[in-house]
């Protein structure tokens, strides 16, 4: 038999990669990067440029002499509406924090629940939760606002933070990476030291499954923090910083400064939270996969 | 049925019809209901009872000032025969959702296995860039600027700079060009959680497994790719296939904010919008029921029917 020359990386044996395909792969995933990468970059040099430069033409894809003055615009603009500029932050920090930390608590609950306990009807339990990954959410949205004011929750934080509470995507994949990665022995024998249910979710399993609270975080937090204007919602000093950055861009081409200011101060948040926990987030997707 | 319990013994089952059985099994694990139960409290409500709702007053003409009347399927009829923006958005939907659905998809399994190529550190600088857009927000908004209707717009600034066009198109105001900015606008921040799933279901197959493929006479990446990854992904794809569909028919936030509400001639217009504009401007909250109600229908059996056909990948 004849044998051909194996292809070597870091001194390991590559199989089946040929120069070609390496080439064109690099190719494809550098044309695609682009086409990812350029508007959000393109947002970035728009915050940065000076007045004259964001009326330049042609404009330009770099900024000659950059400036902070948009994201001091953007200070001032917001601070001459007549709700404080603070507010706006402070009910987007408020929603954000309250509804992912409420998700985080009962939907870990429920999963432990749901991946480590037997019971009847939680094969039915679970099956209704996978249901509504079918569907989206936004089509409950007219009957949601005659649920939420039945409460009398209109025109008021509630409305946004506890039915966020119970989003399920997070516990999806928080029930998945449990029946995975948290042995029923360990929780065997916690509970034969006489542990109750919930000393043992809180003490052992909970600290095994740190990936997923990340990744129930994450998944939480981005629609969450990007909360516009709710229609829920109509006192102006309820309204979300993502509401205030949308009025400023409504102002037009000589507002487009600021908003472009705005959209980096937006973007910067989940972006570095999730540079952060990658690792840990991808670890948890590798459990999430659905059974036929 | 054998029912693993550490706290007390099982019930044996013989002893007793399925019912008592069943309630004896519900007594004895109280406390996993009462762990479950505050999750379904709210889901129930914010979720399942939204749906049933929908169902009823969909059938009705409620408009939350008057008592609602029994229409029994009216406003169903209305909706297909008398409807014609309906029927617009309707199609609208399904070309919006028949392209962002696979692309996005597809997109996501190739740049996620192309991206597995890569070593480890240069892996976890690239998937940020990939990810980003879709956790961002608002940030698709920058898409308006860079289609301006003005020269400060850089694709007609460059288009006019090239000499292709002579004077401004109004890309976000032209029937022609809508539907196709906002599929890609979409596109661009369809890359989300199905995409990260698609990465970490590379990253969990076995390394081993190659290495015995290639003894067995697998040649090259393409049949690697097919013979032994997508079918061990195949949870992972089912997964991600719920996320991109679900996600590929909800797209209306996106429409509105490109192209202002309605868009021009309601080119983009989709159900998502319509839906919107009845429950939530004009309050005949039966007749959006009804819209929700079909949406609701279609997502679901779509869900249904592709998780059927990819369950057979690789058999």
């Amino acid at each position: 038999m004849k044998l051909k020359k194996l292809r070597t990386r870091n001194h390991r044996v590559v199989l089946n990669r040929s120069a070609g395909g390496d080439i064109g792969i690099s190719f494809f995933l550098i044309l695609m990067g682009l086409f990812m990468f350029l508007p959000m970059y393109y947002v970035i040099i728009q915050a940065f440029k000076p007045l004259d430069e964001l009326f330049m033409f042609p404009p330009r894809f770099y900024v000659i002499d950059p400036t902070v003055e948009n994201f001091k615009d953007l200070f001032s603009l917001l601070s001459d509406s007549w709700v404080p500029f603070s507010r706006y932050i402070f009910n987007t920090v408020f929603i954000t924090f309250c509804g992912t930390f409420g998700n985080l608590l009962i939907a870990s609950l429920a999963a432990y629940s749901l991946a480590k306990l037997h019971y009847p009807g939680r094969n039915f339990l679970f099956q209704v939760i996978v249901l509504s990954l079918m569907f989206h959410s936004t089509v409950n949205q007219v009957t949601h606002f005659i649920i939420l004011s039945a409460f009398g929750w209109i025109d008021t934080l509630l409305s946004v933070i506890v039915p966020a509470m119970a989003t399920t995507i997070g516990l999806y994949l928080m029930k998945q990476f449990m029946e995975t990665s948290v042995p029923d022995t360990v929780l065997e024998s916690a509970r034969i030291d006489g542990a109750s249910e919930f000393r043992t979710f809180w003490i052992i399993a909970m600290p095994m499954v740190k990936p997923a609270w990340l990744t129930l975080i994450i998944e939480c937090f981005k629609n969450l923090w990007n909360t516009g204007a709710s229609i829920y919602i109509h006192s102006e000093e309820l309204k979300t910083f993502n509401y205030a950055i949308q009025q400023i861009v409504a102002g037009g081409i000589a507002r487009s400064g600021a908003g472009a200011a705005a959209t980096v101060v937006m973007m910067i948040v989940p972006i570095t939270v999730f540079v952060f926990s990658q690792s840990q987030i991808i670890e948890t997707m590798g459990s999430s996969g659905m059974k036929d | 049925m054998s029912q693993k319990t550490a706290t007390k013994r099982p019930v044996q089952r013989s002893e007793m019809s399925k019912a008592q059985w069943t309630w004896k099994e519900i007594k004895r694990n109280k406390t996993a209901y009462f762990m479950v139960a505050p999750f379904m409290i709210l889901f129930i409500i914010f979720t399942v009872f939204p749906v049933v709702l929908s169902m009823v007053l969909s059938l009705t003409d409620f408009n939350m000032l008057q008592l609602p009347h029994w229409l029994g399927t009216e406003n169903f009829s209305r909706l297909f025969l008398d409807d014609e923006i309906f029927i617009l958005a309707c199609k609208n939907t399904l070309i919006f959702a028949a392209i962002t659905g696979p692309v996005s998809y597809l997109l996501s399994l190739i740049i996620a296995w192309f991206i597995n190529e890569l070593p480890p550190k240069i892996r976890a600088a690239v998937t940020p860039i990939f990810y980003a857009p879709s956790i961002s927000g608002q940030v698709y908004l920058i898409w308006k600027t860079l289609f301006s209707s003005d020269s400060y717009g850089w694709v007609n600034a460059t288009l006019m700079d090239l000499g292709f066009i002579s004077t401004p198109v109004l890309w976000f105001e032209d029937a022609d060009y809508v539907m196709g900015l906002c599929i890609v606008v979409a596109l661009w921040t369809s890359l989300g959680t199905a995409f990260l799933a698609f990465i970490a279901g590379f990253q969990t197959i076995d390394r081993s497994m190659y290495e015995a493929a290639a003894v067995d006479g697998i040649k090259n990446r393409w049949q690697e790719l097919w013979y032994i990854t997508l079918p061990t992904m195949r949870p992972q794809m089912m997964f991600g296939a719920v996320l991109s569909i679900t996600q590929s028919f909800g797209f209306g936030a996106i429409v509105t904010a490109l192209c202002g509400f309605p868009s021009v001639d309601y080119a983009a217009h989709t159900i998502m919008n319509h839906l919107d504009d009845y429950g939530g401007s004009r309050y005949e909250i039966g007749y959006a029921s009804a819209i929700a109600v079909v949406l609701f229908v279609v997502m679901i059996t779509c869900n249904i029917v592709i998780k059927r056909a990819l369950s057979k990948v690789g058999e």
